[in-house]
């Protein structure tokens, strides 16, 4: 007993010596090693309180303090150096208190614009932002053609200043947007337009970070005389082959300029080239003294850029070059992108098109011409993952940005519009996903998972209730409940998705009172349009709130079924036209027209509104962002309102929409109202609708689908009990 | 020590101090061990590898100004990265990465031997972190970036001409190239200008005034917050004050009380963790808490200390400061984390803020404002380690991380599909059959005589599964009128069938298995073009569940088209261990596959066609899938599966795809797809 407890006192002893002896060791470490936290703050509370703008006025403060960056020199005046430049500063923004409108100067006849500002200023004019009234003008864009400010060019515009100047609404370019493609001349290239831009924003190409005022001016690409003005040419890339290595992992055939601005890194490119996977060919042919200043090269590099084709050269490689010339942009870049290729920038200090909101990281690789012994190695080092998104993404940019005039225009616009509304500016994400900004607009919600679009990007999912829209054209006599009208309602109340009836009353009739309709649980409104067009029927109403709108004729016969399943395959596909009557077009090489046509055949394009279930933004789209001659055409015809959707809605998804189930028949064999359709005069017109809708869209942005969905057990020998949607089985076709 | 205790009762003294001393030692010992034992496992653990900081008493004194020194280079203010940075000092370690080197600590004495600027505890956490990221080098030759060890933060004490002496007096500064300064406060009362004023040459400067504090404060959801918008700077110019102030006598006659708070120093005693109203009392910054907006309005600076304290508090920023660049805009897109008001529009801030933004992205904003503080602001770490991000990405950029990537918050179910151009797939490429197969030639030869009447079939590729048996010489094969390849595997693996082999060379695969023989060609012809428009998901045949469902989730990937970027990811990215479970236990890799697409794009499978047999009845007696315990074992999968990849990603459809004219009165000859089988 005595030996253990003696035991123990002298193990707690030694324990307390060694703790004793490692704890203080172990202090001292701790000690030095944390010497730093006796160490103070970098700033003290009097920093803050001092940090205080003790200037007479604020707007004094605003105007001197445009340090752009720089700060260093002293106060620039009163805003009088336009080189600082910024929104705040240079811009009026009381002018577009009553909305972003853009006024076009009335073309002066002795110096018309050349084709392609002609282009521009058409598209401006068909921009929903045109206003013909400059007092109601928030921006202002010249008639005068500044687009070629190249004083060698056959449209270089002579006296420049003086024309502006004598401009009454000029205002010392306030509020202006200059548009320009080429500036200076050989051989120093100034980005220099001649003239005195005073306050006026400049969008411009080829436009160095030197000059570019950020966030007030706007980087343009440079596109050809050629480049269409709607609707624009496709990108080449119709398939996402993985992996998608091509024949040429890089190449570049173009002019190199042997002497002068911009010509080292052309010469250089010779060092890359190795003939198998790398080929960069050059060539010193140029105008007509080429030969006065060719190197020892030139013969041979001459010889060799003639053996291959531009176009198949592109077509063919994974990556293609685009260096600087004489300028820090080419026409290369966007015939690049549209091709599918690559870019790889070798142009320092080039504010890329639309840097202000295109992430061009994720469809480009930038270079350093300084580097340029490293592009090989660099652009070996992409992987297959990466290639297969850059491509997709260099399609998605080129479509919805750049493939026509009016695109890039309107991205312009785009760009100032959401400047001057800043507080609802669309984020970049909006800017670099499908279905790009141009088809966004934040006047119908500032939040995306209210639109179609972004569900999956954002893990959301549509609302789980929709909003049945029956447009009751004709009426019916008789009592209420013989008609079509109330048959269908009946069956509407019965879905388990419906949460509200709207019915659209434009029939001449006195619509019946809500109470007579059989709604049961769900709520039904009757609204009776100040104006009873077709497009009524597509208006954005404060009673449709879901995201989905269940489009339906007065006398379709939509079993509670269909209308669920149809509700349920939507949620799929939420931004696409879901629905039962299907119809196609084609082309009429006869007619050297668009055809519409309602046989029966293997493929469709359009699915009527009758009986269809679509994203309540298209309603939006439709009322608010078609352009007004769109809308004029369904007025003046009282008809093809849903033809003009389905172009809508494929114009922006790109994508057919999506026909369900056998039904052929699905209008009320007992209605009135289906006189219309059998007349062969209807068809005729909706040919020609669907023509006017293409020559103002621009293009046909229809497109086919080869199949239709059904219920998975559909048709199938199984057991009645055992299937969900039995009412579709009843339904022959 | 055993032999010892039994007979201690014998009770000799010094044997029990024998024993004692004995134990003694031993048990010192023992603990010595240990000791070092856990103070190895420390070392190891990375507390003791940091390289740290010597302290202050080790520094060298470097004396600054005095007679023929050196003169501070003038800051150059047209600097960008094309004309300022020198980019040949990068990527000389061979890695394609920053190296960022930091110059020895010194103690900057004027003559006098005053301290120039003693270090504040932010700019040593700044080099601290620095010196322990995976920039750091310590080789001044071959570093990228260089960090003067002047600290810079704050201008407003700073000694202007002799921290611009100090700097260049640095061994490398080469008028600034490629060095790097960090300023949180630049400028000084009254002028306050916007850049660091210290003459500086090339150098980059990192700045915005942000004031880490160390503990966040919290979420609290916006419907929670009491106030829309608070104001609660105290250095607001007084017109801007009047400004506010009008709007909230305003926001008093419409009776949203609880509209605007705007607050006020509490007196003439400097306290800055009160604000007031009045006589009311609020704690600062507890209050941003309570407020959905924060109202960050310039002063004599233009960057506030505010905007931090409204980010740690959730609280989304209203930025009132003409021409402010916010912090890391480069790379951070603000639009979607704040409201930027022009200053002129100051007066109309609250009719702005209640038109423009709606409740459900105030909510948005609000979140991401929180995700962007942890993510980027949280600690000075974050933020010097977001810095040397942003430069590496400058220097590096073909590998850049894309704004989306640096803006794109995690979110529950959330997918970015990697197939997301809206494409329908061209008719000419046509399909590759993939045949995976062991030893059943006729069955074999059978489905490769049906895949040849598929018009759209561009190439066989079948995958010899057997290493004990070789396949039949090429003359024994069924003639077919495309290429018909075989590959021989190296081991029978279930993953086989999804290697992305070279000699697939459309983007579309149709798996097949060799014993699938009631196809007809108008079937699979017809699938292929289900595929085309859906091309960045599986279309199949057969469900995964043999009972009569009406719900798609997953086909069998015994008979289905995908596209062959899905066999890359199955064999290169497939998570866990799920690969190698598939190959073990030779079953579930078409679960695999379905999870796996289901995973990146957020979408269902499609079932094409209602048939239900697949293959002649004598067939089915090797066949793997039929026998009860092989599902019992696919539920496992499921199971597994779910616990791998963390989430269940499988979604549900209702629908099938059939012809347009499937089923339909229609003469037989018109229809596309004629022959669909029976059911």
């Amino acid at each position: 007993m005595q030996a253990k407890k003696r035991y123990l006192l002298l193990f707690s002893c030694c324990a307390f010596l060694f703790f004793g002896y490692f704890g203080y060791h172990h202090f001292k470490a701790h000690r030095q090693s944390k010497w730093h936290h006796h160490l103070s703050s970098y700033s003290e509370d009097s920093d803050l309180l001092q940090d205080e703008d003790i200037s007479p006025s604020p707007r004094f403060h605003r105007l001197s303090d445009s340090g752009g960056g720089g700060g260093g020199g002293g106060g620039g005046g009163s805003g009088g150096d336009t080189r600082d430049c910024r929104m705040e500063t240079c811009f009026d923004f009381s002018q577009c208190d009553r909305g972003f409108r853009v006024y076009v100067y009335p073309i002066d006849d002795n110096v018309p614009p050349s084709a392609s500002y002609a282009k521009v200023l058409n598209a401006i004019r068909e921009s929903g932002y045109y206003t013909s009234d400059p007092s109601q003008a928030c921006v202002f864009v010249l008639s005068l053609d500044t687009l070629d400010r190249d004083t060698l060019s056959k449209e270089y515009v002579r006296n420049m200043q003086y024309r502006v100047q004598r401009l009454a609404l000029w205002n010392n370019g306030q509020n202006h947007i200059i548009f320009n493609l080429y500036s200076g001349t050989f051989p120093d290239y100034l980005e220099d337009l001649g003239f005195d831009l005073g306050k006026a924003i400049l969008a411009k190409s080829s436009i160095s970070i030197e000059n570019f005022r950020q966030g007030f001016d706007i980087s343009l690409p440079l596109f050809h005389k050629s480049h269409l003005e709607k609707g624009g040419e496709e990108g080449f890339l119709e398939s996402n082959k993985f992996p998608g290595n091509k024949k040429y992992l890089l190449s570049f055939k173009g002019k190199r300029y042997v002497y002068g601005i911009g010509s080292e890194t052309r010469n250089s490119l010779y060092h890359l080239h190795n003939e198998r996977d790398i080929v960069l060919l050059t060539t010193c042919k140029h105008g007509d003294s080429w030969k006065g200043y060719k190197d020892e090269r030139c013969d041979h590099d001459n010889a060799e850029y003639d053996r291959y084709d531009y176009e198949v050269l592109m077509r063919n490689s994974t990556f293609c070059l685009v260096p600087r010339g004489r300028r820090l942009g080419s026409f290369r870049f966007l015939e690049v992108l549209q091709a599918g290729c690559i870019p790889v920038l070798l142009a320092n200090g080039w504010e890329l098109p639309f840097n202000e909101v295109v992430d061009w990281s994720r469809c480009t690789i930038q270079a350093d011409e300084r580097l340029l012994l490293q592009v090989p190695e660099v652009v070996r080092s992409i992987n297959a993952s990466q290639m297969l998104q850059m491509r997709q993404q260099t399609q998605l940019i080129w479509n919805r940005y750049f493939s026509s005039v009016q695109k890039i225009v309107f991205a312009t616009l785009e760009i100032l519009a959401d400047r001057v509304k800043r507080s609802r500016a669309r984020p970049l994400s909006v800017w670099n996903s499908d279905p790009g900004a141009l088809a966004i607009n934040f006047s119908f919600s500032d939040y995306l998972p209210h639109f179609p679009f972004y569900h999956d990007a954002l893990g959301t999912a549509p609302h789980s209730r929709y909003t049945a829209v029956v447009s009751v054209s004709h009426g019916g006599s008789g009592p209420i409940h013989t008609t079509p009208l109330y048959r269908l309602i009946k069956n509407i109340s019965k879905s388990k998705f419906v949460g509200k009836i709207v019915v659209v009353w434009t029939s001449p009739q006195v619509a019946p009172p809500e109470s007579r309709l059989p709604g049961g649980s769900v709520p039904v409104h009757v609204v009776v349009p100040a104006d009873p067009s077709p497009s009524a029927r597509h208006a954005p109403h404060p009673l449709v709130t879901w995201d989905a709108v269940f489009s339906l004729d007065e006398d379709v016969t939509l079993t509670t079924d269909e209308l669920d399943f149809a509700f349920t395959v939507w949620r799929t596909f939420p931004d696409r036209l879901v629905g039962y009557p299907a119809r196609s077009h084609h082309w009429d090489e006869a007619k050297g027209g668009w055809s519409y046509s309602s046989r029966w055949t293997n493929s469709y394009s359009v699915v009527l509104s009758g009986a269809a279930i679509y994203h309540r933004y298209w309603q939006h789209v439709y009322t608010h962002q078609a352009h007004p001659s769109l809308l004029a055409a369904v007025t003046t015809t009282a008809n093809c309102d849903d033809l003009l959707l389905n172009l809508l809605v494929a114009a922006v998804t790109r994508r057919p929409p999506i026909k369900l189930t056998q039904r052929k028949q699905y209008k009320d064999p007992a209605s009135e109202a289906k006189w219309v359709w059998t007349e062969q005069s209807h068809f005729q017109q909706r040919s020609v609708c669907l023509n006017t809708f293409v020559s103002v869209l621009g293009f046909m942005p229809l497109r086919h689908s080869n199949l239709r969905l059904d219920p998975v057990l559909f048709k199938d020998k199984v057991s009645m009990q055992r299937k969900k949607y039995r009412q579709i089985e009843k339904i022959g076709s | 020590m055993v032999t010892i205790l039994p007979d201690a009762v014998c009770g000799h003294k010094y044997r029990n101090a024998v024993v004692s001393t004995v134990i003694v030692v031993v048990v010192m010992v023992v603990l010595r061990l240990c000791a070092q034992m856990v103070g190895v496992g420390l070392a190891s653990g990375g507390s003791d590898a940091r390289v740290s900081l010597e302290a202050a008493s080790h520094w060298e004194e470097l004396v600054v100004g005095g007679g023929g020194q050196q003169q501070p280079t003038p800051s150059r203010h047209n600097c960008h990265y094309y004309n300022c940075f020198n980019v040949y000092r990068c990527g000389r370690n061979g890695n394609q990465r920053l190296s960022v080197y930091v110059y020895p600590l010194a103690r900057y004495v004027d003559e006098e031997h005053v301290a120039i600027k003693p270090m504040s505890r932010e700019f040593f956490e700044v080099l601290d972190t620095v010196l322990n990221s995976e920039y750091h080098t310590a080789n001044p030759e071959e570093a990228c970036v260089l960090v003067p060890p002047i600290d810079t933060l704050n201008e407003n004490s700073l000694r202007r001409d002799k921290i611009g002496q100090a700097l260049s007096m640095l061994p490398y500064w080469a008028e600034g190239e490629n060095h790097l300064l960090f300023n949180m406060l630049p400028g000084t009362p009254p002028q306050f200008d916007t850049s660091l004023g210290v003459g500086r040459g090339k150098a980059m400067v990192a700045g915005g005034v942000l004031v880490p504090h160390n503990e966040p404060l919290g979420r609290k959801p916006g419907s929670e917050r009491k106030w829309l918008v608070v104001s609660s700077q105290v250095n607001i110019h007084r017109d801007y004050r009047e400004d506010l102030e009008a709007q909230v006598t305003q926001v008093m006659a419409e009776g949203s009380h609880s509209d605007l708070l705007v607050l006020e120093k509490c007196g003439p005693d400097v306290n800055l963790t009160q604000r007031c109203r009045g006589d009311q009392m609020y704690p600062y910054p507890g209050i941003l808490r309570e407020a959905k907006f924060c109202l960050v309005v310039r002063g004599g600076r233009l960057g506030q200390s505010v905007l931090y304290d409204a980010m740690r508090a959730g609280c989304v920023p209203v930025i009132v400061a003409d021409g402010y660049q916010m912090p890391f805009s480069e790379v951070i897109d603000w639009r979607e984390a704040s409201v930027q008001v022009y200053e002129e529009d100051l007066p109309e801030v609250m009719n702005i803020l209640r038109r423009d933004v709606s409740v459900e992205r105030q909510g948005e904003m609000q979140r991401q404002v929180l995700w962007l503080y942890e993510q980027y602001f949280a600690t000075m770490k974050d933020i010097t380690l977001t810095t040397l991000k942003i430069l590496n990405d400058r220097v590096f950029p073909a590998h850049a991380q894309p704004l989306s990537l640096w803006n794109t918050r995690p979110r529950p179910s959330a997918v970015a599909n990697p197939l997301f151009l809206p494409l329908t797939a061209p008719a000419s490429e046509g399909f590759t059959a993939v045949i995976l197969t062991y030893d059943r030639l006729d069955s074999l030869f059978q489905v490769i005589q049906m895949m040849a009447q598929v018009p759209s079939l561009s190439k066989v590729l079948v995958v010899w599964n057997n290493q004990r048996k070789p396949p039949p010489q090429a003359s024994l094969w069924p003639k077919i009128n495309v290429p018909l390849k075989v590959v021989q595997t190296r081991e029978n693996k279930l993953s086989n069938r999804f290697y992305p082999y070279e000699e697939i060379e459309t983007e579309c695969i149709l798996a097949i298995d060799d014993d699938i023989n009631m196809m007809t060609a108008d079937e699979l012809e017809f699938g292929y073009q289900v595929w085309r428009e859906f091309s960045d998901r599986i279309v199949g045949f057969r469900l995964y569940d043999s009972e009569w469902t009406n719900e798609v989730s997953m086909v069998l990937t015994g008979l289905a088209f995908y596209h062959k970027y899905w066999s890359y990811v199955y064999t290169t990215q497939l998570p866990g261990d799920i690969k190698s479970w598939v190959d073990t236990n030779m079953n579930c890799e078409d679960i695999a596959m379905n999870f796996l697409v289901s995973n990146l794009t957020g979408k269902a499978p499609i079932k094409v066609t209602p048939r239900k047999k697949f293959k002649c009845g004598e067939c089915t007696s090797g066949d793997l899938s039929a026998n009860e315990a092989h599902m019992v074992e696919r539920s496992q999968c499921v199971r597994h599966f779910t616990r791998v990849f963390g989430t269940m990603p499988l979604k549900t459809v209702e629908f099938r795809a059939d012809p347009v004219l499937f089923m339909d009165n229609f003469p037989k000859k018109l229809k596309l797809y004629d022959d669909m089988g029976s059911l």
